[in-house]
């Protein structure tokens, strides 16, 4: 790791070095995240939620036991980023891996990571079906609103009047039906323990939704049933917007929709 | 009262230049280098150096995981 | 010990599946071959052996369920019937891509779309050309009686191991519901999470006493990098054709004509060939156990005897075009079939060769 000294004042650096002690140290990346940098444009709400995931699994110590099953979308690579044994589903499919995972290998601790298309489109039946049947497991669900992978298009969670490439006038619900809020139809289901929407935008929000992964986890190492966490996040490219601009319509617009904090509890 | 001093440490090479470690920063401590990285990214600095007080929420909100954050009691 | 009992060949599945130390069933109902996972459910083999069975809300999700179980290098196992199966083609395109060993049962009926709930083999092309999209094969076992039913299955998972790859037992509607006796498997033993460390280290069971971490995927960007990948499934399909080729002869040693049939239809050519030898017209039987790799030398050796060669099949006219790819215009290859639900008779297959071949 490299330090920016040269750019500091001669009479910061004694005090900078004297502060810059392992000693001292309150927060660093943790070594659960590869080295591998992630490959998500500037300001991503993903390499947060990455990085929140990583951390709950080192505190907990259950990195040998935890098996990740990334999503097709943005975040198909994060098996590259994230030191744990991981399995790449198909588009939507990873509520079905992670259920075989949960049944023959009970004692592990398995999550799925999904994007909103992944999750709420093409793989609604499987998500709708593994938290029916309680399956013990988490997932981590990033909904940002659109397609980013595929570069913008309308998702199931697009908002109204939001303009991506296939909805260029915004969205039209009369035409294009209502922005699918998920998570609350996942807290109906008997299976789900937990179903909470988080975001990742400040400082509060991340301590708030990296706790949410804790419990989360220790929900499905206590066989509690199926933990759901949503992130309500931003897609600045997709968007059109800096990471800035894009936490700020975020909050204004997409927590209108999509309003934090927890919508399940047992 | 005690006050926390701090400093953070950013791992230029991972650093995107997203600007968000700036925006989380209480005390503006951190600006974007006018340099860039061998991406070709702005990376973050300490600008203001005193007025770090090792809160870590620039850290907290980093995407990238680059930034190291230190604090001592003054 | 061994047993010998009376079953249909979908319960013979399930039976097997048991015996030959299966660690999951995912599978979702359908005609032919619903009988596969109610008879799993009756035997309840998570008490005795801990095998797992789950009635999955798709055959989309079974798929994807063997996939994950798949991946953490258990034996694991669905099965399904025509529709289903064309669902299923994705998840069988990614876990040939990923690499992965399972065995999917395929109890034909007739198509296309709904179709009939009748047998049919009118998925051959499916099976044995591709079905998903890249290029994969599927190993596929053809059995022709409900005695192979359970001893293809336990092949089936021993060919998957082997090659790491997914292998199909293609059945049909008849021999799924047919009654025959049948002589089971003996019990063999479930790998423990440590054998399966083991044995297969590639498998996701969780870090726990590695320094690397496994991963499982199909991905690969780089495109010098997925060619490479594509290599490597050649070079094994390569190495599974040159050693895996199965296949029966019945009557062919002194056969002037041939009839080349696979699976339940075999069968059938079996009393047809007899009828024929009964006329003093001397035909044989070739039945290709294997549908891939296919035995086309065997076939080839054959085309340098015979007058000619009439492929059977309950469909329109599918393997046939394997039988001659492999006689490569020696001798003349005829087509006679039944679809859409219908099975042949021995005796219009004696005419039908008659037409065909001798007239």
């Amino acid at each position: 790791m490299q330090i920016a000294s040269c750019l500091l004042q001669n009479h910061t650096i004694m005090t900078l070095q004297e502060i810059i002690q392992p000693a001292n140290k309150v927060y660093g990346k943790t070594p659960l995240l590869t080295d591998t940098p992630m490959h998500y444009c500037p300001g991503c709400s993903h390499g947060v939620v990455h990085k929140l995931i990583a951390e709950v699994i080192e505190e907990m110590g259950i990195q040998d036991i935890t098996i990740g099953i990334a999503p097709v979308g943005c975040a198909v690579f994060a098996y590259n980023y994230i030191d744990i044994d991981w399995q790449e589903a198909a588009h939507g499919r990873a509520p079905a891996l992670a259920t075989a995972v949960n049944r023959l290998l009970p004692d592990s601790c398995v999550f799925t990571y999904q994007g909103d298309g992944d999750l709420a489109a093409i793989g609604t039946a499987e998500t709708i079906h593994a938290c029916n049947r309680g399956e013990n497991i988490a997932i981590f669900f990033i909904n940002n609103g659109i397609y980013g992978m595929t570069g913008g298009q309308m998702a199931p969670t697009t908002i109204e009047g939001m303009v991506t490439s296939t909805s260029p006038e915004g969205r039209d619900v009369m035409l294009e039906g209502y922005p699918l809020k998920i998570s609350n139809l996942l807290t109906i289901l008997d299976g789900t323990c937990y179903v909470t929407r988080q975001a990742v935008h400040t400082p509060a929000t991340v301590i708030r939704a990296k706790k949410a992964i804790r419990k989360a986890f220790e929900n499905t190492l206590a066989k509690k049933g199926t933990s759901v966490v949503e992130f309500v996040s931003t897609c600045n490219s997709g968007w059109k917007m800096t990471p800035h601009q894009a936490n700020q319509w975020m909050a204004e617009h997409m927590f209108k929709a999509y309003p934090l904090g927890d919508l399940k509890d047992q | 009262m005690a006050r926390n001093k701090g400093a953070v440490v950013v791992n230029i090479e991972r650093c995107k230049g997203c600007h968000l470690c700036e925006e989380a920063c209480p005390s503006d401590v951190l600006e974007m280098n006018q340099q860039t990285n061998a991406m070709g990214y702005h990376y973050s600095y300490m600008a203001n150096v005193e007025a770090c007080t090792g809160c870590a929420s620039c850290a907290y909100v980093c995407p990238d995981a680059c930034i190291t954050v230190y604090r001592v009691k003054s | 010990m061994e047993e010998v009992k009376l079953m249909k060949g979908n319960e013979a599945i399930a039976e097997a599946a048991i015996r030959c130390g299966c660690d999951g069933y995912f599978g979702y109902p359908i005609t032919p071959q619903s009988e596969v996972l109610e008879t799993l459910m009756a035997l309840e083999p998570w008490k005795k052996t801990g095998m797992v069975v789950l009635q999955a809300e798709s055959e989309t999700a079974s798929i994807n369920m063997v996939y994950g179980g798949a991946a953490c290098g258990k034996r694991v196992m669905t099965s399904s019937s025509s529709p289903g199966i064309s669902l299923m083609q994705e998840g069988l395109s990614y876990i040939a891509g990923a690499e992965l060993p399972c065995v999917v049962v395929n109890v034909t009926r007739g198509g296309p779309g709904l179709g009939t709930i009748q047998p049919s083999q009118s998925d051959y092309f499916q099976t044995v050309k591709g079905g998903g999209h890249g290029d994969y094969k599927l190993i596929t076992l053809a059995p022709a009686s409900v005695q192979e039913m359970s001893d293809y299955l336990c092949l089936a998972f021993d060919l998957a191991f082997k090659y790491r790859n997914p292998v199909m037992v293609l059945s049909d509607g008849l021999i799924g519901q047919m009654m025959e006796k049948v002589q089971l498997p003996d019990y063999q033993l479930r790998l423990t999470n440590e054998q399966i460390r083991e044995k297969y280290p590639w498998a996701t069971l969780g870090k726990q006493g590695r320094t690397k971490q496994n991963i499982i995927t199909s991905l690969e960007l780089v495109s010098e990098e997925m060619e490479k990948v594509n290599n490597r499934l050649q070079q094994k399909y390569r190495e599974v054709e040159a050693n895996e080729v199965r296949y029966e002869t019945f009557l062919c040693d002194d056969a002037d004509y041939l009839l080349v049939a696979f699976g339940s239809t075999a069968r059938i050519c079996q009393k047809s060939v007899e009828l024929l030898r009964e006329e003093g017209i001397k035909v044989g039987l070739f039945r290709p156990i294997t549908l891939y790799p296919y035995p086309a030398s065997q076939i080839l050796k054959y085309a340098k005897q015979v007058k000619g060669m009439l492929s059977v099949e309950m469909n329109a006219g599918q393997m046939v075009e394997d039988v001659r790819l492999a006689v490569n215009g020696l001798v003349p290859v005829e087509f006679y079939g039944r679809y859409g639900g219908m099975i042949p008779t021995p005796e219009e297959i004696v005419k039908a060769a008659k037409e065909k071949l001798m007239a």
